[in-house]
């Protein structure tokens, strides 16, 4: 028994030890600080997936600015940091998706009031194998290759082969996204199509274009790689635009969408503090250099 | 086990002579005891009640018969849609391929272990079978992701190589340890008279191993390919990360499928916690609850058997 | 005899041992089936993984969503998921295994406990998480926290570690007690001091084993706890990073992460998860010999 009780009583210890040495970056004196005016604090941010990468850079450096301050990051989905909003467990949330009405309701009665500005916009690329002799495709044609339609490249002019559709799964706002622009462009009530695989990350549907020459996916700016081929996208009216920053910040690029940060009320002290600073020069920088699109 | 509790309580009602203090410590002991004893019928009654309490109102909004027997899942769709009946059949067929390859091996490895392989050989496999069941299912899927699902595009000329088939040749590896270890323990159970009886009339000790051997450990066998379709059938990160993720119901074991575990993994956390998508996830956890449960009570009265046979 | 009865049996005899051979090849063959595709991935993964690995991706933080860095982090936060599991699950565990082997009389009760041993030990681990969520996180408010992640891993290893302490409670001869007994001491005088370290060899392999297990799960803890962050936790309370969730994450969402970075965490898991294991089977080996010492 005196065993059982050295033991835990060692693996405690060991546990408080690395909990003291967690803490410092937090606690210690704000003498680097830039601005040591300012009040510490500490700041909670879950959501997107696709922006995890980005709000991660941003409270990096964030953080050797502001050493008093400590942001921690967690991704999970749109609808995680949202719920966690919702349960008070987040300062801010990360959603690349718009609020759902469900959601808003639940955060009157919670006594919450959303306030979600845009930090950063994605443009959302269809990419294939860089084989694949298709260089541009209609978003009808988008349309019904997603949502079961078309289901051979010959359809489009490619080689007779079946059309393997990677789609991001609905725990993605990314999936929100590509079904409401895209899937039912012409029709409200269109679902993604019986055929499509649907991948639970980006880099996953990334991976498998790269080695699949039968398959189409999409994913973020961010995920493009010389693996895989970006297809330019036609809109009705205008011409195929290859998607970019430059396309997506001058709107030519149809399939773009803007990433919100999401706090309670008007952002006060440290919050407002971070929240300004993220859309400040030095923050939109890190946005352009992840390959995401600065709003200015 | 039995004999000795009798024989200690007896032992101690016949010593009259004993300080109360030291008596009512030993009551205590005794409840605390108890209470820990009962830790894990509580844990499962608290299991059955979250996920019955979370997943049945559910089915005030979609019928259970429509949710089990439809296969439309768009569950952020407006209105929402529930049907996992492509889930059910991805998480069987994904199940039954495990199966098809482990029973064999797995029956083959046993016999091998316990009546061919000299024992030295033996007590150098064991552990290195026993080291399968340690790899996490995680490293399984990526390695699986990485390796396996482009080889099965190439040899078998597929559309993808994540599909059903790629995720139950990765679940046969996560249950074998189970069936080898379980069905290696019947095998030496049976008495050593059946065995020696059939080498004596004549039989060559394959014939002793087919006819004989195996026959007399069948409910152990059973259970343990029981078990292992129980853990196949849990099992979520690898058949998340290989089976292909489409949500149509499949007609071949090559097409790529979604089954029940990883739906809940991928869908659990983007749920509104409390809101219908969260609790058709919960209605999940319930059939594949209940399909694991009576696996394992049956697989567990089949041991039952086995251990009364040659207790 | 007649000759060509002789003969008939002898073909027979051949026959047969032909089918013998044919079956013990095969026999072989699964065995071999079995294990050279587990030595090649073990194999593979230290070849391609072993290039990480150096003194600082071991105690280094993870940077820029672990593109840099090292995955100081997620080895911490497995590390107090194992003393959690130590804490929790390693008491109640032997408790319950000391009733039911050295108090509870056999009895439908005894038979209910059994069962439900039996059939917890058989819950698939994403039940576990769902049962972590609703239970743990959401009804008693821990919120998504190392706490609850413990917690959740506790119940799943409760019966690996009640099963091994109960066997190794029967390993300890009769006689033990009652000497003990017979010099006056009580019964749980009895069980701490004598029969407790002679179980301990056995007690230790089974919690190894639920150690292990805890170390590489990820389905569990995903719903319950984690989160991608370099940050370590602080608190019972705060989010963590763990090993095979940062695998997940690398391996499935960051974008152009260099494979042997991938390799490397995996390759580090599988160490740390292969070592328990190993541990627990020489343990088991070193038990087996004590047993036979016992004439057991």
């Amino acid at each position: 028994m005196s065993r059982i009780v050295r033991i835990i009583a060692l693996l405690v210890s060991v546990s408080l030890f690395l909990a003291a040495c967690g803490t410092p970056t937090a606690t210690s004196p704000t003498t680097g600080s830039t601005s040591p005016s300012l009040e510490g604090g500490a700041i909670v941010v879950k959501g997107s997936d696709t922006m995890v990468n980005l709000a991660s850079a941003w409270a990096e450096d964030y953080m050797i600015e502001r050493q008093n301050v400590r942001i921690t990051v967690s991704g999970g989905g749109s609808g995680i940091g949202i719920a966690a909003f919702l349960n008070k467990t987040a300062d801010i949330c990360n959603n690349s998706r718009p609020l759902a009405q469900e959601e808003l309701d639940k955060a009157k009665a919670a006594g919450l009031e959303p306030v979600s500005i845009v930090v950063a916009k994605d443009g959302v690329s269809v990419v294939v194998h860089p084989s694949n002799p298709i260089g541009e495709l209609s978003m009808e044609q988008l349309a019904a290759i997603f949502g079961g339609k078309i289901t051979n490249w010959k359809e489009l002019g490619g080689a007779d082969s079946e059309i393997v559709v990677l789609s991001r799964d609905n725990n993605s706002g990314t999936y929100t996204f590509f079904k409401e622009h895209i899937v039912q462009m012409k029709d409200k009530k269109a679902e993604y199509g019986l055929m499509v695989q649907f991948l639970p990350t980006s880099q996953g549907i990334a991976d498998e274009v790269a080695r699949n020459p039968k398959a189409i996916g999409y994913v973020g700016l961010g995920y493009l790689s010389d693996k895989q081929k970006a297809l330019a996208v036609k809109t009705a009216t205008g011409s195929a635009v290859l998607p970019s920053v430059a396309t997506v910040l001058d709107n030519s690029y149809p399939v773009s969408r803007p990433l919100f940060c999401t706090t309670n009320g008007q952002p006060k002290g440290v919050i407002q503090d971070y929240l300004a600073w993220i859309l400040s020069p030095k923050g939109q920088e890190i946005v352009r250099s992840l390959d995401f699109v600065p709003i200015q | 086990m039995h004999s000795q509790a009798i024989e200690l309580t007896s032992m101690r009602e016949s010593k009259p002579l004993r300080s109360r203090p030291k008596r009512d410590r030993e009551r205590l002991v005794r409840i605390v005891l108890a209470i820990a004893g009962w830790m894990t019928v509580v844990i499962l009654a608290l299991i059955m009640i979250m996920l019955f309490v979370e997943g049945l109102p559910i089915f005030a909004v979609t019928n259970p018969f429509s949710f089990l027997f439809t296969s439309q899942w768009f569950p952020v769709s407006d209105p929402p849609v529930f049907g996992i009946l492509s889930l059910i059949i991805g998480s069987l067929m994904i199940t039954a391929t495990a199966l098809v390859i482990a029973i064999p091996l797995g029956i083959g490895a046993a016999a091998f272990l316990a009546e061919i392989a000299p024992p030295p050989l033996r007590e150098a496999i064991k552990p290195v079978i026993e080291l399968l069941s340690g790899i996490p299912s995680i490293v399984l899927g990526f390695v699986g992701f990485l390796l396996l699902a482009p080889a099965i595009q190439r040899i078998f000329n597929l559309d993808s190589g994540l599909n059903g088939l790629t995720a139950g040749i990765l679940l046969a590896f996560m249950c074998l340890p189970t069936i080898v270890s379980i069905s290696e323990d019947a095998l030496s159970a049976v008495p050593r008279e059946y065995k020696e009886a059939s080498l004596a009339l004549g039989a060559t000790r394959w014939q002793t191993i087919y006819r004989v051997l195996i026959p007399a450990a069948r409910p152990g066998i059973v259970a343990s390919v029981m078990l292992g379709m129980g853990r196949a059938i849990g099992e979520t990160m690898t058949v998340l990360m290989v089976s292909g993720g489409r949500l149509a119901i499949p007609s071949f074991i090559t097409d790529p499928m979604s089954a029940m575990t990883a739906r809940i993994a991928i869908e659990i956390n983007n749920a509104v916690f409390g809101g219908l998508q969260y609790q058709a996830l919960f209605a999940i956890g319930i059939v594949l609850f209940l399909i694991t449960f009576s696996i394992n009570l049956v697989a567990d009265l089949v041991l039952e058997k086995q251990r009364r046979r040659y207790a | 005899m007649s000759p060509t009865s002789g003969k008939l049996e002898g073909r027979r005899f051949r026959s047969r041992n032909a089918t013998q051979t044919a079956a013990f090849i095969f026999l072989s063959a699964c065995v071999l089936l079995i294990l050279v595709p587990v030595l090649y991935i073990i194999i593979y993964i230290i070849v391609n993984g072993a290039g990480a690995i150096s003194w600082d991706f071991l105690t280094q933080l993870p940077k820029q969503r672990g593109l840099q860095g090292g995955i100081f982090s997620a080895i911490v936060g497995s590390f107090y998921l194992m003393v959690g599991v130590v804490v929790f699950a390693l008491p109640v565990g032997i408790m319950a295994a000391i009733y039911l082997h050295e108090y509870a009389r056999q009895g439908p009760l005894v038979r209910l406990i059994n069962l439900s041993i039996v059939n917890l030990a058989g819950v698939p681990s994403i039940i576990y998480g769902l049962f972590g969520l609703s239970f743990f996180v959401l009804m008693l408010k821990m919120g998504s926290s190392l706490l609850a992640a413990s917690l959740t891993l506790s119940c799943m290893a409760l019966p690996v570690v009640v099963t091994a302490s109960r066997e190794a409670l029967a390993t300890v001869p009769n006689s033990y007690r009652e000497g003990s007994l017979a010099l006056g001491a009580s019964r749980w005088q009895t069980i701490v001091r004598v029969v407790l370290p002679q179980a301990w060899p056995g007690i230790l392999t089974g919690l190894v084993l639920a150690v292990s297990r805890a170390a590489g799960e990820t389905a569990p803890i995903l719903i319950t706890g984690t989160a991608f962050t370099a940050i370590l936790p602080t608190s019972l309370f705060d989010q963590f990073n763990a090993l095979p969730y940062h695998l997940y994450v690398v391996a499935t969402q960051i974008p152009n992460m260099p494979k042997s970075t991938q390799w490397g965490i995996t390759l580090v898991l599988l160490v740390m998860v292969l070592l328990f294991n190993l541990t627990a089977i020489i343990l088991r080996i070193r038990l087996r010999a004590q047993r036979k010492k016992w004439g057991l």
